[in-house]
């Protein structure tokens, strides 16, 4: 077992649901699989997903709903 | 003129835009902004500005309160909401008021009326303005719509009520779609905006984008003519053009006077626009909406007709009677605008944010760029695309083309992908130079071009020598 991060590969606006009115893809102490969305950024009025890219847990998320972000910020930290 | 401050609750190129106009009138501006566009051009450029939050647009652009509150402080006693924002806000203008400020724009009640399509639409044919046919309002049940369809045709379009952007539209050809459609657009409707309510309209096929520019002082109203923005991505306009390619002279007689009986209709106070479409087999066109704004094309009505159509809305808001009269309003020559964005077109249009490295900026006789852009600026990642827009007059449509081309040709920003190659491309086709296109003419047209768009970009981007200090300055970067 060993923490990782996830970092943010693009600026912008990060998202922790898919919409305003719905629950976040994933909470603190949540599984997640390699492919799993964890997250959107918004670039320039475009959203792209955030894939946690590592099968393992999270641990905690560093960014919060609608924190603007820059690319290569650490938005997570994950167990793997 | 009654305005002797002016703040501008914008951004971009329109927020420079809009500062220039207003030095050329003699006033002082006040240019609020976002902790992301803390060093933009027009905090720059303006004589005074205001930190209004943080980068996102609802904690900071949009948000009206703050924005009142930067005006009180710096005493300014007008607003200008540009394009976008708080442009079409009713309630923002009516607040703006309630502070004993000036909107610089048409009245509250003017944006609400335009704002709601239905409202919109009834005043357009009260005012006797061709509407699309169509179920007018909201349709109860699958019976009700083939009913309509029996008396306007197919194929018709299936619209959510609560949409918007293009949304939840389907397209039926037959009853037999339409029976099958009705049900699955109820409900995705139903799922997506909490209401099934559906709408049926004529779906004009091959038809053009044209839209009408007034100017009205709440009293008299002028067109100043109209602009075609049939080329379009995603609902976006990329190209816009003054006169219209596709108009005859009697149907563009008959179209800007439609567009000047409904802003009289409603008083319109301001610079606004009613967007069309036109059919060029049928030659008949249909009112779409108005925009209660100034639009990110007007500089091409500007340069066709010679009128600063932002100076014009400024003075208007402070009082002033129009200055110009219908028969002073003339087209001399031609004009097109292409939109510059931080997109990259060789890969699916990506948006692009980043430094500029290196920037040089075209010039030259009935050449003009209304852009943000200098040399060091971080383009940031939290609003749209726009970088600027690059503005071509010349006396025909043939030597406007060329002149685009030949001016693209000297645009250089490095440091991220902009949308010039796909401009290049485009003055380079021989529909786009016949003027043979229409509002679904440029998506089949980028599938097909995807590979030489990429290549296109791989090409190094200029010959020019590197950027001095006085090639780049932003100063350099307007005129007309």
């Amino acid at each position: 077992m060993a923490i990782q991060q996830i970092f943010s590969p693009l600026p912008g606006i990060f998202y922790r649901k898919p919409a305003p009115d719905k629950p976040a893809y994933k909470s603190d102490g949540d599984t997640i699989g390699e492919d799993d969305t964890i997250g959107l950024i918004e670039v320039m009025k475009s959203f792209n997903e955030v894939k946690a890219g590592a099968t393992g847990k999270i641990v905690r998320f560093l960014a919060e709903d609608e924190d603007a972000v820059m690319a290569g910020q650490p938005i997570a930290e994950i167990d793997v | 003129m009654t305005i002797q401050k002016l703040l501008i609750a914008n951004r971009g190129e329109i927020a420079v835009r809009i500062i220039r106009a207003a030095r050329e009138l003699g006033l002082a501006t006040v240019q609020v902004y976002s902790r992301a566009d803390k060093d933009s051009l027009a905090v720059r450029l303006a004589d005074e500005c205001v930190d209004i939050g943080p980068p996102q647009a609802s904690k900071s652009y949009l948000n009206r309160d703050v924005i009142l509150a930067a005006a009180e402080t710096t005493g300014a006693d007008a607003i200008h909401p540009g394009y976008g924002f708080l442009a079409e806000n009713a309630d923002f203008a009516a607040a703006v008021e309630a502070a004993r400020l000036i909107f610089v724009g048409p009245t509250a009640q003017s944006i609400r009326l335009m704002g709601d399509k239905v409202a919109a639409r009834e005043a357009a044919a009260a005012a006797g303005v061709p509407t699309i046919p169509g179920s007018g309002g909201r349709l109860e049940s699958p019976e009700a719509a083939l009913a309509l369809v029996k008396t306007i045709g197919f194929p018709v379009m299936i619209k959510a009520a609560a949409g918007g952007g293009g949304r939840g539209i389907r397209v039926a050809r037959s009853a037999k779609e339409l029976h099958h459609l009705i049900p699955q657009a109820q409900a995705e409707a139903l799922a997506a905006f909490g209401d099934g309510g559906l709408y049926v309209e004529k779906l004009i096929e091959g038809a053009r984008h044209i839209e009408v520019q007034v100017l009205g002082d709440g009293a008299d109203v002028i067109h100043c003519f109209e602009r075609e923005c049939s080329l379009q991505r995603r609902r976006q306009k990329v190209w816009e053009e003054a006169p219209s390619p596709s108009l005859t002279p009697a149907i563009r007689e008959k179209l800007c006077s439609s567009a000047i009986a409904l802003a009289k209709a409603v008083h319109y106070r301001g610079a606004g626009t009613l967007e069309y479409l036109y059919d060029d087999l049928s030659h008949e066109f249909y009112f779409l909406e108005m925009n209660t704004r100034i639009q990110v094309e007007h500089p091409v009505t500007e340069m066709a007709t010679g009128i600063d159509l932002v100076r014009e809305m400024i003075r208007i808001a402070g009082g002033e009677r129009l200055r110009i009269r219908q028969d002073q309003v003339h087209i001399n020559g031609h004009s097109i605008e292409v939109r510059i964005n931080a997109e990259d077109p060789a890969k699916g249009f990506m948006p692009a944010p980043g430094t500029v490295t290196a920037l040089n900026v075209p010039g030259g006789n009935g050449v003009r760029f209304d852009s943000m852009l200098y040399p060091g600026y971080t383009v940031p990642p939290f609003y749209d695309s726009l970088l600027g827009k690059l503005i071509v007059h010349d006396e025909d449509r043939a030597s406007a083309i060329r002149r685009l081309d030949r001016a693209l040709g000297e645009l250089n920003v490095e440091g991220l992908a902009t949308t010039k190659p796909l401009h290049q491309a485009l003055a380079r086709d021989a529909d786009v130079r016949a003027g043979r296109f229409h509002t679904a003419w440029l998506e089949p047209w980028l599938a097909s071009h995807a590979a030489s768009l990429a290549a296109a970009q791989a090409v190094p981007a200029t010959q020019i020598l590197p950027t001095t200090a006085r090639e780049s300055a932003p100063s350099a970067t307007g005129g007309q």
